[in-house]
């Protein structure tokens, strides 16, 4: 029983995490139609924002949930503008440019911090399930995912910013007809998906080893999951992140970490083959 | 009595709400040339898109010579004998006129006897002083003919042509109304144009879609006289 | 004709190269041509995605799979084995089942380039991270123990077929690998001016057009992958035939960027472009492994966005694109050295 209340967890926050790794690239996949290849040195960016605020004396929440995704919100507008704008309409360009962008990113942050590891410490402490010793961190992360998809929604479906990104996401001309303007929406987009995963890197640094090539860890399970969700922002998302989530942990908890990625990735690939325009395009059309 | 060339039953497809083909019976001789008219929007690329296996029927079913080719996919159908120049030109952009066409030929036959069938369509359409152009770079009207050309070159035995002449000159057009009716002398064609003056030249029977559905189907000067036919031409609806 | 009088260039161009790289040991230290060597097994790689992206259109982003799966089954067969010419077999045959039946999975499920880079792309890091977790003595493949992220170390070197006790030295791995990228790159010549080679063009061009022509793009492009697979998983033989040794770095996502770089600055749609790109770049990045200012993945990242914000097509079409201006002709270039550049 306490067995299964740890597989349970584990599960739960496989979820989670998958959500917050992969929420960022969602956003901007679903409205640029784009997989950002620099998703994971956002994630790496919001980390060290959150270490060297930290040991700058900075509180470790304040850290986390504001310098970091304000920081990466800032790279993604200062991105947009000065690269991505020059490759609308070339998808593969634009990728290919963000992968550019990986690189200098981590080469500039190995030119300046060096390729050591830096960390902070939990901010949790622990608590017990029977035999079995679980982290208070984990259940945050979990409700950290949950309020970060509310709050997606919320936006998208109540504010004036979350009608206009919904108009540009079903069609693009259209919208520009009508008065806004595509190229500023996708600005904000890029600045969004950015802070978000700031956001994520952020609440990753205490976990996580923090060092310039940290993204290369997260980013297989993201792609994974964004590729396996589709270009519907949230749905796509959530019902991606509930399905992987469960079967890497499941898979991983049976075998090892490793091959629980090597299975979702069959599954994915699998799931590809069946929706070739992922969950969100088969049942979630046309759906945030 | 032996199957139709083409036969059509129920031929339905629906994109979420809209029906944009609508329960069409279509069934065409061998050796037959059938034009295929309407106004904006009456489904007529789209009954193409199904008979081409571009995009699968909702309902009903296309055979061809008796053979059931509802949902099979568009290299099947066209290794069935069915060709089709669509209505916004299909062409290898980066590849010479020349080779479009080879590549055509090439499906049935040997390089060499490819490249002879190549030459002999490219005179037979005037387009071999062109041969080794780049056909991204040629005029809207040329394309038109790489097209046609692509499509002779594959050696259907039917041939589905979505608005040949448009886009053409005068001259162009009455070019494009005589190789239709020396084409017609050895295989069967549907043709859909908006061009009436060019419906008058090559028509025999002509068929009308109106909102997905046959509106009539008839010889053609009595199909053009037809009060409902001008009616759907003017925009006046049907039920009115 | 067009394709018979470049066929004529290339053969005499890979004369003059083969008899270079015949010549090169007499004039260059042993130090220079282990550095040869292994330039021209990653020019292999570099043909291989050359040769799927510029004239298949596929977008692969994970090139490295197929080089890494080809140099570990190498390594594996070659330990278990003694003898390098079956491991050179078994280099070819694992990667191209692996790129069959991933090929089949993106290609039949009919997915955009998008999703086929990023897919291609996750492969690699996935095998990364697998091959990394195989530490340990539970880890093995008859003899030979994968090693985890330390990789197996002391894989036996080719031999001459059928004489395994003959060892080829470090000069004649240097003419193997020289003529192996010579006749890698004649051999994609002749398939590209086949009909098989102007079917795939045609199916990048217009793939609606080819299926209404009676071609099934899928199995052409199948195809395309599992010989581009099958050429990457060779050079992967050749490069651990060059250091005797293999790592899961081989996997590694630095690699991958560095082999879509090779194709872009050197020029999709054409071989030779990819083969220069890799020359340089590898050049580049030797020099500055050697000083310590700037880290060579920061000077990767800003030659890749440069590239394709400013000279998209990349060097080889370009400055024939120049040539071919200057000459003022109205005709146009060889179907092999013409370049759609994908959006």
């Amino acid at each position: 029983m306490d067995l299964a209340i740890i597989v349970g967890l584990d599960v739960i926050s496989g979820i989670a995490s998958l959500v917050l790794i992969s929420a960022g690239l969602a956003v901007i996949f679903g409205m640029m139609k784009i997989i950002n290849l620099a998703h994971g040195e956002f994630l790496m960016l919001g980390a060290y924002a959150t270490v060297l605020s930290v040991s700058a004396g900075v509180n470790i929440w304040f850290a986390m949930l504001v310098i970091a995704p304000v920081f990466v919100g800032l790279v993604g507008v200062i991105v947009e503008r000065c690269l991505i704008q020059f490759l609308y309409g070339r998808l593969v360009d634009t990728m290919l440019a963000t992968w550019g962008l990986s690189l200098v990113i981590v080469g500039a942050t190995t030119m300046i911090f060096g390729n050591t590891i830096v960390g902070v410490s939990s901010p949790l402490g622990g608590f017990q399930v029977g035999a079995y010793q679980s982290s208070l961190y984990t259940p945050f992360l979990a409700l950290m995912a949950v309020f970060l998809m509310t709050a997606v929604f919320g936006v998208m479906r109540y504010t004036r910013a979350g009608l206009i990104a919904r108009a540009v996401m079903q069609n693009p001309e259209m919208a520009a007809t009508l008065g806004v303007n595509p190229a500023r929406v996708y600005m904000a987009t890029f600045g969004a998906g950015a802070a978000m995963s700031g956001l994520a890197g952020g609440l990753l640094a205490p976990v996580a080893g923090v060092v310039p090539t940290m993204g290369a860890a997260y980013i297989a399970k993201a792609f994974i999951t964004v590729v396996g969700g589709g270009t519907s922002l949230l749905w796509g998302l959530i019902s991606a992140s509930g399905l992987f989530g469960f079967i890497n942990q499941i898979a991983a908890f049976l075998t090892t970490p490793v091959f629980g990625e090597v299975i979702l990735f069959i599954a994915a690939v699998v799931l590809i083959r069946l929706l070739p325009t992922g969950i969100a395009g088969r049942f979630f059309k046309g759906r945030l | 009595m032996s199957a139709p060339l083409l036969q059509t039953s129920g031929l339905t497809i629906r994109f979420g709400g809209v029906t944009a083909v609508d329960q069409v019976d279509f069934t065409l001789r061998e050796a037959e040339l059938r034009c295929l008219i309407g106004p904006n929007g009456a489904g007529k690329s789209t009954f193409f898109k199904l008979l081409t296996g571009q995009l699968p029927p909702t309902e009903g079913h296309v055979h061809l010579r008796g053979q059931d080719i509802s949902g099979a996919r568009p290299h099947e159908i066209a290794r069935q004998g069915v060709g089709i120049k669509t209505q916004v030109p299909n062409v290898f952009n980066a590849l010479s006129v020349q080779e479009n066409l080879w590549i055509a030929a090439r499906h049935k036959h040997t390089p060499t006897f490819a490249t002879e069938l190549t030459d002999k369509i490219l005179t037979q359409l005037r387009l071999t002083g062109i041969a080794n152009k780049e056909v991204g770079q040629l005029a809207h009207g040329q394309r038109q003919w790489v097209e046609i050309g692509t499509v002779l070159a594959g050696e259907p035995e039917l041939i589905l042509l979505d608005e040949p002449a448009a886009g053409m000159t005068h001259e162009e057009v009455e070019r494009t109304a005589e190789l239709i009716l020396e084409i017609n002398k050895s295989r069967a064609l549907i043709v859909v144009e908006h061009d009436m003056q060019f419906i008058k030249m090559i028509a025999r029977t002509v068929t009308v879609l109106h909102q997905g559905a046959v509106l009539i189907e008839d010889d053609v000067a009595r199909v053009l006289e037809d009060a409902r036919v001008r009616d759907v031409y003017l925009g006046k609806g049907l039920a009115a | 004709m067009q394709i018979l009088t470049g066929m004529k260039g290339a053969l005499i161009g890979s004369v003059i190269a083969a008899a270079a790289i015949i010549a090169a040991p007499f004039y260059v230290d042993l130090f220079q041509i282990m550095q040869l060597t292994v330039f021209a097994a990653m020019a292999v790689l570099a043909l291989s995605l050359g040769f799927i992206w510029g004239y298949g259109g596929i977008l692969c982003f994970g090139q490295t799979s197929f080089f890494g799966l080809g140099a570990y089954a190498y390594a594996v067969s070659a330990i278990n084995f003694g003898d390098s010419t079956p491991a050179i077999l078994l280099a070819i045959l694992v990667p191209v089942v692996f790129a069959a039946l991933l090929g089949y999975f993106m290609i039949y499920g009919g997915i955009s380039d998008v999703y086929l880079g990023v897919i291609t792309l996750t492969v690699s890091l996935i095998l990364f991270n697998l091959v990394n977790s195989t530490a340990g003595d539970f880890y093995k493949i008859g003899e030979a123990r994968l090693g985890g992220f330390n990789g197996i170390p002391g894989v036996p070197t080719f031999n001459l077929p059928g004489n395994p006790g003959y060892i080829l030295t470090p000069e004649q791995a240097w003419m193997v690998t020289g003529i192996a990228l010579i006749l890698v790159y004649l051999g994609l010549r002749v398939l590209i001016a086949s009909s098989f080679g102007r079917i795939i063009i045609a199916i990048r061009e217009n793939e609606t057009r080819a299926a209404l022509l009676g071609y099934d793009p899928r199995i052409y492009k199948l195809i395309t992958f599992m010989i581009g697979g099958a050429i990457a998983g060779f050079a992967g033989a050749l490069y651990v035939n060059w250091g005797a040794f293999v790592s899961p770095t081989i996997f590694a996502l630095g690699l991958s960027a560095q082999i879509i770089i090779w194709v872009i600055i050197g020029g999709r749609g054409t071989l030779i472009g990819p083969v220069i790109g890799c020359l340089l770049l590898q050049w580049m990045v030797t020099e500055i492994g050697a000083q310590q200012a700037l880290d060579a993945n920061f000077i990767l990242g800003a030659i890749l966005i440069i590239f394709v914000l400013l000279v998209p097509k990349g060097i080889a079409p370009t400055l024939r694109d120049l040539a071919l201006s200057r000459l003022g002709r109205g005709e146009t270039a060889p179907p092999e050295a013409r370049v759609k550049v994908k959006t």
